[in-house]
Parts: structure tokens; sequence; C-alpha cells
């Protein structure tokens, strides 16, 4: 089955510490959830607040996410799914669209 | 000359009519809609030969599926290892397996039982993960078989631009595996809303058009009806399909009176009403009371309604 990512943005800067517990909760239940929509789990990770991101351009280090914006990558989830369809169909239950969103990006194959 | 004229009428016939048909069959073989599209084109080309050759066939149609097939499986064959780097647009699912090697393949392509995938073409082009000028210009290309330089022309960019969008979102719908299929029953009422706002929007274009002498381009909003009517066809059941194909219909009727001779806009009590196109409105008005039966009528079949009242009524004084 072919993989995408789930990448989940939050409002910046995306500080896990400042997440509402019931999110949390949520996210903790989110994995069963993709199981019984028949998707897989390949990979995820959470990320440390933009806060303490570092970005480089050219040879240019500068401190910060490297775009800014109000919303900004919080974490991501690699998914194994049918088609686009359905991996729409697990993005749209994950929680982090409660107060961000996701982008959802078809792995290069 | 005769026999050659009436040949490249045939062919365009066929062109206008099958083409959605040819195309949507043939994605299935060839699993990936460039393929399809350049075995669809190369098999309109041979027709222009062959029917002046052998005569027209008698289901064009199925003529032309067979022969567009037939050069994919080719394509394919000859691309074995390419191919197998290539992601699939279409599941292989069971009921619809090609294999490539079963030399009776073809031979029951020919038996006619082609499976109408028109459906499926149109809910692809509309998906929603696709921008509304992406569905839009799919649409066309790919559903109406509107060459990419008179779509270009029709929205007013450079055709470089146009071919530019088509081939993007071409490789979105591949790269990211958007399903070649009709969406579920629970998905439907939101899909169709895509779908029935594309050909909207068609229309809406086509009779108000920006620019140019003529307010209506009659390309569009012909095309517009053709896909309303191709989709009435397809999903006769469907209550919002009704509504909008009676709207573009008792709307259109009118068209010949929207303007006076210098090209000025009339408004409603200022129009011919002896020049409405009377047929289209009856047909228009059977439409919208099959529309609402039934409660909860969508805005299409309300704004068809309207529209409806007004076409009808027998001047601008007495409208209901």
């Amino acid at each position: 089955m072919p993989q995408y990512a789930i990448l989940l943005y939050a409002p910046a800067p995306a500080d896990w510490a400042e997440t509402p517990p019931e999110e949390l909760e949520a996210h903790d239940r989110y994995a069963a959830q993709i199981e019984e929509l028949e998707g897989r789990i390949v990979s995820g990770q959470a990320l440390e607040p933009s806060s303490t991101a570092t970005s480089i351009r050219g040879d240019v280090v500068t401190d910060g996410p490297f775009v800014e914006s109000k919303e900004v990558l919080g974490g991501f989830t690699v998914i194994e799914a049918r088609d686009l369809d359905h991996a729409l169909e697990i993005a749209k239950l994950s929680p982090a669209t409660w107060r961000g969103g996701v982008e959802v990006r078809p792995l290069l194959g | 000359m005769r026999r050659a004229a009436s040949v490249e009428r045939a062919v365009a016939e066929a062109h206008r009519r099958e083409w959605a048909f040819v195309l949507a069959a043939t994605v299935r073989v060839a699993r990936d809609l460039d393929l399809a599209e350049e075995c669809v084109q190369e098999a309109y080309v041979t027709a222009l030969d062959a029917w002046k050759r052998d005569g027209v066939p008698a289901r064009p149609g199925a003529w032309l599926t067979t022969t567009a097939r037939r050069k994919a499986l080719d394509a394919l064959r000859r691309g074995q290892t390419l191919r197998s780097k290539l992601p699939l647009l279409v599941e292989p699912d069971k009921s619809d397996e090609v294999d490539m090697n079963d030399p009776t393949v073809i031979d029951t392509i020919e038996g006619g039982a082609v499976p109408d995938d028109r459906l499926r073409l149109i809910f692809t082009c509309c998906h929603p993960a696709l921008s509304r000028e992406a569905q839009v210009a799919l649409t066309l290309r790919l559903i109406c078989g509107v060459s990419t330089s008179e779509i270009a022309q029709a929205f007013l960019v450079s055709k470089r631009t146009m071919a530019a969008h088509l081939t993007r979102a071409k490789k979105k719908i591949s790269a990211a595996r958007i399903p070649y299929r009709v969406p579920q029953t629970h998905e439907l009422p939101e899909r169709l809303d895509a779908v029935l706002a594309v050909i909207h929007l068609l229309y809406t274009t086509g009779h108000t058009a920006p620019s140019g002498e003529d307010l209506v381009r009659t390309d569009l909003v012909e095309r517009a009806l053709d896909l309303a009517r191709m989709l009435r066809e397809l999903m006769p059941e469907e209550r919002e399909i009704k509504g909008l194909l009676a709207l573009l219909l008792v709307t259109d009727a009118r068209r010949s009176t929207r303007t006076d001779d210098q090209g000025r806009l009339l408004l409603m009590e200022e129009q011919d009403r002896s020049a409405w196109d009377r047929t289209a409105i009856e047909e228009g008005h059977r439409l919208v009371v099959g529309a609402l039966v039934g409660g909860n009528a969508g805005r299409y079949a309300l704004q068809a309604a309207i529209a409806a009242l007004h076409a009808q009524a027998p001047s601008h004084a007495e409208t209901d």
C-alpha cells in the first residue's frame, strides 16, 4: 500500500506541553482508530516547539522555524493507506485538526 | 471526396459524443490518465484513415474504445519494466482485472462488454483534493475532449499556462493516488456537489463571458449542457442533477434575447418572450418538478424552480 505523511500543524510555537489534555488523550486513541479504518501507522514523531528550531538557508544560520507563520509543524505521522481517499479519511480524524490542521503528502514511492 | 468529408464529420461527431466513454474505458487498461489520453487521441487519428478505407463502423464508440485500448496494451507491453516503476492509478480489483499477456483480452473487449466508466472519470476530475480551476480544466480536457489551447482561450490564459495547469493536476492524481472510482454512498452528496459546481461554473463562465463581442461563449455553454445531460443519464435518480440541468435549460432558453442589436444587455422585462425556447423551458419545468418531489430541495432545484416560473409567465407583470 502507498504511504502518506500526515504533517501536524498547531498554533505557534506548537508546544505539546500547552496542548489541552483532552487533545493529548485523543492522540493516544488515534492509533487504534487508524487500525479500525484498516490503515497502518509506519512511524510518527512529535517535535519540540518551534522556539527551539534553528534554520539554515545557504550558509546562513538563523534562529527560528524555516517559514515564519502563525501555525507551525508540530509533528508527523507516516501511514499506509489504499489511496488518497483512504488517507484523507484517516487524516480527518487526527486531533491535530481541532486547533490547527494537517497536511497530507504522498511519500515519493 | 464526398466520402472523405462524411468520414471527417463522423469522426468529429464521435469526438463530441464518445470521447468521455472511450477515454474512461481506456484508463482502466492504461491505468494512467496521460497514457490513456494519448492512446485515445491516436485512436481518433487512426479512425480518419481506417473509416475512409473500410467505412464508418456501426458502433463508432466501440471501435474507438477497442483501438485505444489495444494501443494502451501495446504501449504497456513495450514498457513493462518502466511500468513497474509507475504508480498504478487504478487498483487492480478482481472484477476488472486485465491480464496484459492474455491474447483473449482484446476479444473480450470487442465482445462489447465494455463497462461504462464515465462516472469514475468525472469523479476523478472533480476530486476535492484538486483546486476548482484544475477540476474545471480537467473536466473540459478529459471528459469533453476540448483541446488545451481552446481551454486556454476560454479562460483567457496562454496555452502554455493551461498546459502546465493540466500537467500539474494529472501529476497530483497519479502521485497522490486519487482513486479512479465512484464515491461510496456516504460521501456521494459532497462529491456530487463538486461535480455540479464545476458544470455550473462552466455554464456561467460561458453565459457571461468577460470579454469579446459575444456575451455568450456558446462552446462553454453547450459543453456544460452536454455534461449535465450526461450526468443525468448516468445517475437518473439524483435530484440535484435534475435541478442543475433544469436551471441550465431554463436559463439558456432565453439566450438569444439577452442582448439587443447593439449587444447591450436587456432586462428580463425588455426581452422578447416569443423568442424564448419553449421546448427547453418545458423540459426544464418537467425536470424541476422531479427535482422538487420529496421535499428538502437542493439549491439548484430551488434556483431552477424560480427561473422556470419566470420563464413560463406570459409577461413580466404576470410572473407568479
